[in-house]
């Protein structure tokens, strides 16, 4: 049990990004591997967890009675730019590494919706982004990284060892091997900031479906923003690839890798519950649709525009009220195409407004045991956790995902049972035979981890 | 506890209380995978087991529990704790002695304060060391109205409810700040085996109704409820009451 002086004394809640299910740790800043060291030494029964920027979600990035680390304090990183390489601490956030990579002409292989993650919980939930179908996941592109065990043994893995299952059981393994202090990545070179996109406006889910098989293997990046709360599933594509700084306007080429995300606002600290309706929703995504041209080709969009649209607003997770709200996210194979139609119609029955609803094709799984993409058709929803019957909607849902070979992303799940993480994750023996090698007295836990027996 | 509000465990103290029962049937049932009742061995534990695995609970198991033998309390609480963490604890226990029978042997106000009052501070202290350590969970505790004013009728009943309602108002601002939570329940008289044979009150309710109010009030986070709602302004109003006027009220 937690020594009541640490608790009492250092005790924050926690949630996810969605707001939900908190519980009270022991928070620590660290700043160096012998702070984490001496803390796992002493570890507490309820054991030790780190947390980056607690952008996961659910209940990943916390862990009720433990210990807590605040990795933000681990954040130098340095280019190689002769190798194309980043070295970054665990605490390090995609953010500040653009903020130095991108004008020395390089850009990180994978970015989420949100550029606000540590290179340690990239790790950990094996993020992807529009360019998954490509370049596949954040883990894949990591050359070797350090972790504390459970031992306190600080190790070097890679994915090149002899026996690599303790590196890829680490990547998408939720934090829940060790903690990640530091790891070498690839990066893309670039000769501009700006990327060069094509949008299309598509009547109908079919429509939209039928242009990404079509031609998203011409583009590197690729994602399709769905209207949920119209019956057709209409949407908008966005595609496109980093701008080659010749096909800039002549004007902006001296300062091609100008590099300025900035923020714009932060959302209000009190919201009520239900501002986000199927009326407004509705209103929403009528003139976010309306807003794109029905086809257009090669417009320059700055990265912050085109990859993190969401980070032009702070704290907007706020914005769900304070209930919060769950997303939900799933994976179906190419044959189970129709779960997404099937998906968007049950959340409609439910009135659950979501206006970030999102649908991607995923390229070829990684060999991390735990890893969320496969190949076929990503669907990310956002829903009030307040709307009623939503619970029963989505379990109805997991049943179609899981009878199709699907599965949901833990760095977004707040909610599936373990039955269907069990179903889903036809690996997770593997995955815990080597976890069980590196963390002999679990030490490493978090809600997630408890509440679908990981 | 997920975030829709789905518990996975439930830990009742008296688990062979009716209003606990309708609590669990009343929870979203379908992330529950461990339910312990706590209680004296007989045909009310008996009961709640068999009425939750005929309909297709998961994980029902009784423990034998004394709210009075406080000398046990500590590891019967650390076991279950120890054997996964707890969301929910209803602390359901209670006895309703005849205020006659008491009046004439306070051995058996004596017995009657053990359980009501001795017994739940115990209980309760030791469950919230425990909600405190995880860090989550809520702690329901079944009070009364009785204990609102004592009554002449069941005054002694009455106080033991009134020191359990102090001592978990108390509990819950103690672990403000420690991702555990306190609800209070004051339901007023419940058609249960403990009132069967007493004249009904106004505003008698079921074991069902006090459930419903109880899962709305741990889903609003709300600290003291009453069931029915409406009994509030009823209290109210007659804590207000001068005592001569309240000493003439035929109840």
């Amino acid at each position: 049990m937690a020594s009541p002086l640490s608790l009492e004394h250092d005790s924050k809640e926690l949630t996810g990004w969605g707001r939900t299910a908190p519980s009270v740790s022991c928070y620590r800043a660290v700043r160096e591997v012998a702070d984490i060291q001496a803390l796992i030494a002493t570890a507490p029964r309820r054991g030790v967890l780190a947390r980056g920027l607690g952008r996961s979600y659910g209940d990943a990035a916390q862990s009720g009675g433990a210990v807590v680390l605040d990795t933000s304090g681990l954040a130098d990183f340095s280019l190689d730019a002769a190798s194309g390489t980043v070295t970054a601490g665990a605490g390090a956030s995609i953010d500040e590494i653009l903020r130095t990579i991108v004008p020395a002409g390089f850009f990180v292989p994978v970015t989420p919706g949100t550029r606000m993650v540590t290179v340690g919980g990239a790790i950990a939930a094996d993020v992807h982004g529009k360019n998954h179908h490509v370049d596949g996941t954040f883990g894949a592109h990591v050359l070797s990284l350090t972790l504390i065990d459970g031992n306190g043994a600080l190790r070097t893995l890679r994915p090149s060892d002899a026996d690599p299952s303790a590196f890829w059981a680490t990547v998408g393994g939720m934090g829940l091997t060790g903690v990640i202090t530091e790891a070498t990545f690839d990066v893309i070179a670039m000769t501009s900031s700006r990327i060069s996109v094509d949008t299309e406006r598509a009547r109908d889910l079919d429509d939209v479906m039928a242009r990404m098989v079509a031609r998203d293997d011409e583009y590197r990046y690729s994602v399709a923003w769905i209207d949920s709360v119209h019956a057709s599933g209409r949407g908008v594509i966005t595609r496109g690839d980093h701008a080659p700084v010749d096909t800039l306007p002549v004007k902006q080429r001296s300062k091609a890798l100008d590099y300025d995300p900035g923020t714009l606002a932060t959302a209000p600290k009190f919201v009520p519950s239900g501002l986000l309706n199927t009326m407004t929703v509705r209103a929403f995504n009528e003139a976010w649709y309306r807003k794109h041209p029905k086809s257009e080709t090669g417009a320059l969009q700055s990265i912050g525009a085109f990859f993190h649209p969401l980070d032009g607003v702070q704290e907007w997770n706020r914005i769900y009220g304070p209930r919060g709200f769950v997303q939900y996210q799933f994976v179906v194979p190419d044959g189970a195409a129709d779960i997404v139609g099937r998906t968007l119609a049950r959340l409609r029955a439910v009135g659950a407004p979501s206006f970030l609803t999102v649908l991607k094709r995923f390229g070829a799984a990684n060999p991390a045991p735990l890893s969320f993409p496969q190949p076929g058709w990503t669907l990310a929803a956002d829903i009030p956790a307040g709307i009623p019957g939503l619970a029963d909607a989505l379990d109805e849902i997991d049943v179609l995902v899981a009878g199709a070979g699907g599965r949901l992303y833990l760095a977004k799940d707040s909610r599936q049972s373990p039955a269907m993480f069990e179903q889903t994750y036809p690996r997770l023996a593997e995955w815990q035979t080597t976890r069980k090698s590196m963390d002999p007295n679990g030490t490493f836990t978090s809600d997630l981890g408890r509440r679908l027996g990981l | 506890m997920d975030a829709l509000g789905a518990p996975q465990s439930v830990l009742v103290l008296g688990g062979g209380s009716e209003i606990a029962l309708a609590t669990i049937r009343a929870l979203p049932r379908t992330r529950l995978s461990s339910i312990v009742l706590a209680g004296r061995p007989g045909a009310s534990l008996d009961s709640a087991v068999e009425v939750l695995t005929t309909e297709g609970y998961e994980g029902v198991r009784a423990l034998e529990f004394d709210a009075a033998a406080t000398d046990t309390h500590a590891q019967i609480i650390d076991e279950i704790f120890d054997s996964g963490d707890v969301d929910l604890v209803i602390l359901a226990f209670g006895v309703l002695t005849d205020q006659m029978a008491v009046e004439e042997d306070p051995n058996l106000a004596v017995e009657m304060a053990t359980t009501n009052y001795t017994g739940a501070i115990s209980a309760g202290l030791h469950v919230a060391r425990r909600l405190r350590g995880q860090g989550h969970g809520a702690l329901v505790v079944l009070s009364s109205v009785a204990g609102d004013r004592a009554r002449r009728s069941n005054f002694v009943y009455g106080s033991t409810k009134a020191g359990l309602d102090a001592f978990a108002q108390g509990l819950g601002d103690a672990l403000v700040g420690s991702g555990a939570h306190v609800l209070v329940v004051r339901p007023g008289m419940v058609r249960t085996r403990m009132t069967a044979g007493l004249p009904e009150a106004p505003m008698t309710t079921d074991p069902e109704q006090v459930a419903a109010a109880i899962v709305i009030g741990l889903r609003k986070g709300k600290s003291t409820i009453y069931a029915p709602g409406p009994l509030r302004f009823v209290m109210g109003a007659i804590k207000a009451l001068p005592k001569p006027v309240f000493r003439r009220l035929p109840m």
